[in-house]
C-alpha cells in the first residue's frame, strides 16, 4: 500500500447527512472485478445525468473542485454496503482524506485498508471546516497524520485523534495480511486448542 | 469474574493475541463468499501465492447476480460483466478447494439464508462475509459482520481479522406484539428510534419477551437490519429454539458432539450484572405495522401516519428530508395509505425465508393482485422454494398473479435483471430504501412481508390489520 504523506489540497463540500455507499458507487459499477477505474463513476448518479452529461452544480463537477483531495461531509458518511468500491472510488478520484462528525463502521476500516484517512471530529470543527472548504480552490487545507492536525487555509490547526496502529500502517504503507502472517504460530496454536475445546467447528 | 455479556464471551473465546492498545486478531469460524466483492480478493492470494487458509470453514455462493427466472442455467441470461463475476466464484472456489453452491444446485441461494440452512451457521461462532447483512447469523448467538474485500482476503490468508473491540448496546422489546405486527416492524421501528448512525461503534444485543416469542426466521430478520442502525453486529442469545433449528442440518454436529456443543452453548448469555454502554427499551404493544417513507431507513412511521414536513426535523436531517421527500415525489402531509404502488417485491435475505411467504399467502389466499400491478416473489433459497412449493403457497401466489422466482438477491439491489424504472415505485420487503438502490431513480418503501402483500391486493401502502 502507499504510504500516507502530508496532503496540501483543496476540499469539497458535501454537507448532505447519511451519504450511503450506493450514493458513493451505485450497484451497477460493482460489476469489475478490478480494484481500480471506479473514479469516474464516483458518486455517479449525484455526478451525471443520464445521458453521461455532468450535472453543473453537484460539487466535483465545479471547476474550483475538479480536483479536490479531501472530502469534508455531513454525517454517518459511508453507511450501508460492505463495498470496498466504495473506497476504491474515492481513491481513484484522488481523494485521500474524509472529514466527518461520523462514519459507518466498515467504511471507516476499508478507507485505511486503501491509504485513505478518514478523520472523525466535532460538529462545530466540521462546520469550521465545511465553511473553509466551501471558499473553493483557493483555500487549500492541510492533513498532516503525523502530527495529527487538519489546518485550515486560514492557519486554524485542528487536532484529530486516530487509533495508533491504523495511523502506524497508514503512516508505513504497511500491509496487514503480512503483518498478522507474522502472528501465524500464534493462530496455529490457537487452532490446536479450539479444536480440542469446540471440535465440531 | 466480573460478568460478561454474550459479546464478551464470544469475543473472549476468540482472541488470537491482543495488543497492548487492544488492537486484537480474532479467530474466524466461518467465512462465507459470494461473486461480487471475492474476486479482488482471491486475485490478491494468487498475486502473493497464498493460499486459503482453511478452505473447510469457507463456503462460497453466487446470489448477487444471478438471474431468478426460468433458464437461468443459459448464460445469455446474465451481462457479460455478471457472468465474469460469477465465472470468476465457479473458478476460484474450485482452485482454492473451498466449499461451493454454484446456481444449478437447489441448495444455492442468497449467502446468508444458505449459511444457517445448511447448518454452518452455529452459536457462539465467528462468521464475517464480504456483505453488510452478515449481521443476520447473529440470531443464532454468533458474532457476524460485514467486511470489506481487503479484509476477505486477510481472512482467506489467515483465518483472522483484525479489530477493536465495539462497546455493548442492549436493545430490548418487552412484552408481545399485536397481531399484524412482525419482526421487520422491530427492527425497522428500532431503526426509527435510533437512526442509521445510533448503532455505530457498538455491537446490539436484542433481548426481552417480544424477541423470545419469535421464531428462528423472525430473530434473522432482527438481526439483519442491525446494519443498517449503524451497529458492527446484532446478536440474540441462543436458547431452545436455536438448538431445535440447528439440529440435524447438514453441517450441524451429530451424537455426542451435538451433546458437547449443546453444554457450551447453553453458556451463552449475559450475565447477570453484565454491563451495557447504551440501552434502548421499546413495548412490543406499542410497535405498529410501519413503513419507510424517504430514502434512509431511519425514515419509519407506522403506517396510519403522513408523510412528515421537512421543517420538523433538525440540523443536517432537514435538507436530508427535503431531498428524500423529492426523491420519493411525495407531498408533506399525505397519508401513506394514500402513496400508490406499481410493484411489489417478496423477497431477500431481510425476508426471503418460508416464514415470510407463509404470512404473504396468509394475506393473499383466495385473492388477485391489483390490476396492472408488477408483483414478484423470489426466494432465498432452493430449498425455500421447493418447501414453498410443497406446502402450497407457490401455487397461492400463482393464483394471485404473483411471478414466483428462482433463488437470489434480485431487486433488493437489483444488480441482476430485476429492476425498477425511473420513477417506479415498490413496496418492499427488502433491507435498504437508498437512492437508486432498486434501480435508477427507483422509489423503495421497506415494510413487512404481510405488508407488501396488502399493497399488492389493494394498490397501494396498506395496513395489513385490515386484510388478516
Amino acid at each position: 500500500m502507499e504510504k500516507f504523506e502530508t496532503i496540501t489540497g483543496v476540499a469539497a463540500p458535501m454537507p448532505l447527512v447519511n451519504i450511503d455507499t450506493d450514493m458513493i458507487i451505485p450497484k451497477i459499477f460493482l460489476k469489475s472485478i478490478q480494484r481500480t477505474g471506479f473514479g469516474v463513476n464516483l458518486f455517479d448518479e449525484m455526478r451525471y445525468n443520464r445521458d453521461g452529461t455532468e450535472i453543473a452544480d453537484f460539487v466535483l463537477n465545479k471547476p474550483q473542485y475538479r480536483e479536490a483531495e479531501i472530502l469534508v461531509a455531513g454525517d454517518n458518511f459511508g453507511c450501508g454496503s460492505s463495498r470496498e468500491h466504495a473506497p476504491w472510488a474515492i481513491k481513484d478520484f484522488g481523494i485521500k482524506c474524509v472529514i466527518s462528525t461520523s462514519f459507518a463502521d466498515i467504511f471507516f476500516n476499508n478507507c485505511f485498508k486503501n491509504g485513505i484517512l478518514p478523520i472523525v471530529l466535532p460538529q462545530e470543527q466540521v462546520d469550521v471546516l465545511m465553511k473553509d472548504a466551501e471558499k473553493g480552490q483557493n483555500a487549500r487545507m492541510t492533513v498532516d497524520l503525523a502530527a495529527q492536525t487538519v489546518t485550515t487555509s486560514d492557519g486554524e490547526a485542528i487536532p484529530f485523534e486516530v487509533d495508533a496502529f491504523k495511523k502506524h500502517c497508514l503512516l508505513n504503507g504497511l500491509d496487514d495480511i503480512g503483518l498478522s502472517l507474522e502472528k501465524v504460530a500464534s493462530i496455529d496454536s490457537f487452532e490446536e486448542k479450539a479444536a480440542q475445546a469446540r471440535p465440531w467447528v | 469474574m466480573s460478568p460478561k455479556t454474550l459479546y464478551d464471551k464470544i469475543w473472549d473465546a476468540h482472541v488470537v493475541h491482543e495488543d497492548a492498545d487492544g488492537t486484537s486478531l480474532l479467530y474466524i469460524d466461518r467465512h462465507l463468499v459470494h461473486e461480487v466483492t471475492s474476486p479482488q480478493a482471491f486475485e490478491g492470494l494468487r498475486m502473493a501465492g497464498r493460499k486459503v487458509r482453511a478452505p473447510e470453514k469457507t463456503i462460497a455462493v453466487p446470489d448477487h447476480n444471478v438471474p431468478t427466472t426460468a433458464g437461468r442455467e443459459d448464460p445469455t441470461q446474465m451481462t457479460e460483466e455478471s457472468r465474469i463475476q460469477v465465472d470468476a466464484l465457479d473458478k476460484n472456489a474450485k482452485e482454492f478447494g473451498v466449499h461451493y453452491y454454484p446456481v444449478s444446485d437447489v441448495r444455492q441461494g442468497i449467502v446468508h439464508i444458505v449459511g444457517p440452512e445448511q447448518g454452518w451457521t452455529l452459536p457462539g461462532m465467528t462468521v464475517v462475509c464480504g456483505d453488510s447483512h452478515t449481521a443476520t447469523h447473529g440470531a443464532f448467538g454468533a458474532l457476524a459482520h460485514g467486511i470489506g474485500t481487503s479484509e476477505v482476503e486477510h481472512v482467506l490468508a489467515t483465518q483472522t481479522l483484525i479489530q477493536q473491540k465495539s462497546k455493548n448496546m442492549k436493545v430490548e422489546i418487552t412484552g408481545k406484539l399485536k397481531p399484524g405486527v412482525t419482526a421487520k416492524d422491530i427492527t425497522l421501528a428500532v431503526i426509527g428510534e435510533t437512526g442509521t448512525g445510533g448503532g455505530t461503534g457498538y455491537v446490539i444485543e436484542y433481548c426481552g419477551e417480544a424477541i423470545r416469542d419469535l421464531t428462528m426466521e423472525g430473530r434473522m430478520t432482527v438481526c439483519n437490519m442491525a446494519i443498517e442502525g449503524g451497529a458492527r453486529a446484532g446478536l440474540i442469545a441462543p436458547d431452545e429454539k436455536t438448538f431445535e433449528y440447528v439440529k440435524g442440518r447438514p453441517h450441524a454436529p451429530k451424537g455426542a458432539q451435538f451433546e458437547a456443543a449443546l453444554d457450551w452453548w447453553k453458556t451463552l448469555f449475559t450475565d447477570e450484572g453484565a454491563h451495557f454502554d447504551k440501552v434502548v427499551t421499546l413495548k412490543g404493544e406499542d410497535i405498529q405495522p410501519v413503513v419507510t417513507w424517504g430514502t434512509s431507513p431511519e425514515d419509519v412511521l407506522p403506517i396510519t401516519g403522513v408523510v412528515p414536513n421537512p421543517e420538523d426535523f433538525e440540523g443536517g436531517k432537514v435538507e436530508a428530508a427535503r431531498r428524500s421527500i423529492e426523491y420519493m415525489g411525495l407531498t408533506p402531509g399525505q397519508k401513506l395509505t394514500d402513496i400508490e404502488i406499481d410493484t411489489v417485491f417478496i423477497g431477500s435475505c431481510t425476508n426471503g425465508r418460508i416464514e415470510d411467504f407463509r404470512a404473504v399467502a396468509e394475506v393473499v389466499k383466495g385473492k388477485k393482485i391489483k390490476e396492472g400491478m408488477r408483483a414478484m416473489i423470489v426466494p432465498g433459497s432452493g430449498l425455500v422454494r421447493a418447501q414453498a412449493e410443497e406446502e402450497g403457497l407457490a401455487d397461492i401466489f400463482r393464483e394471485a398473479g404473483f411471478e414466483w422466482r428462482l433463488a437470489g438477491c434480485s431487486m433488493c439491489l437489483a444488480m441482476n435483471p430485476d429492476q425498477l424504472a425511473e420513477n417506479e415505485r415498490c413496496a418492499s420487503t427488502s433491507n435498504r430504501n437508498f437512492e437508486g438502490r432498486q434501480g435508477y431513480k427507483g422509489r423503495t418503501h421497506l415494510v413487512s412481508p404481510g405488508m407488501a402483500a396488502a399493497a399488492a391486493l389493494t394498490g397501494k401502502l396498506t395496513d395489513v390489520r385490515e386484510m388478516i
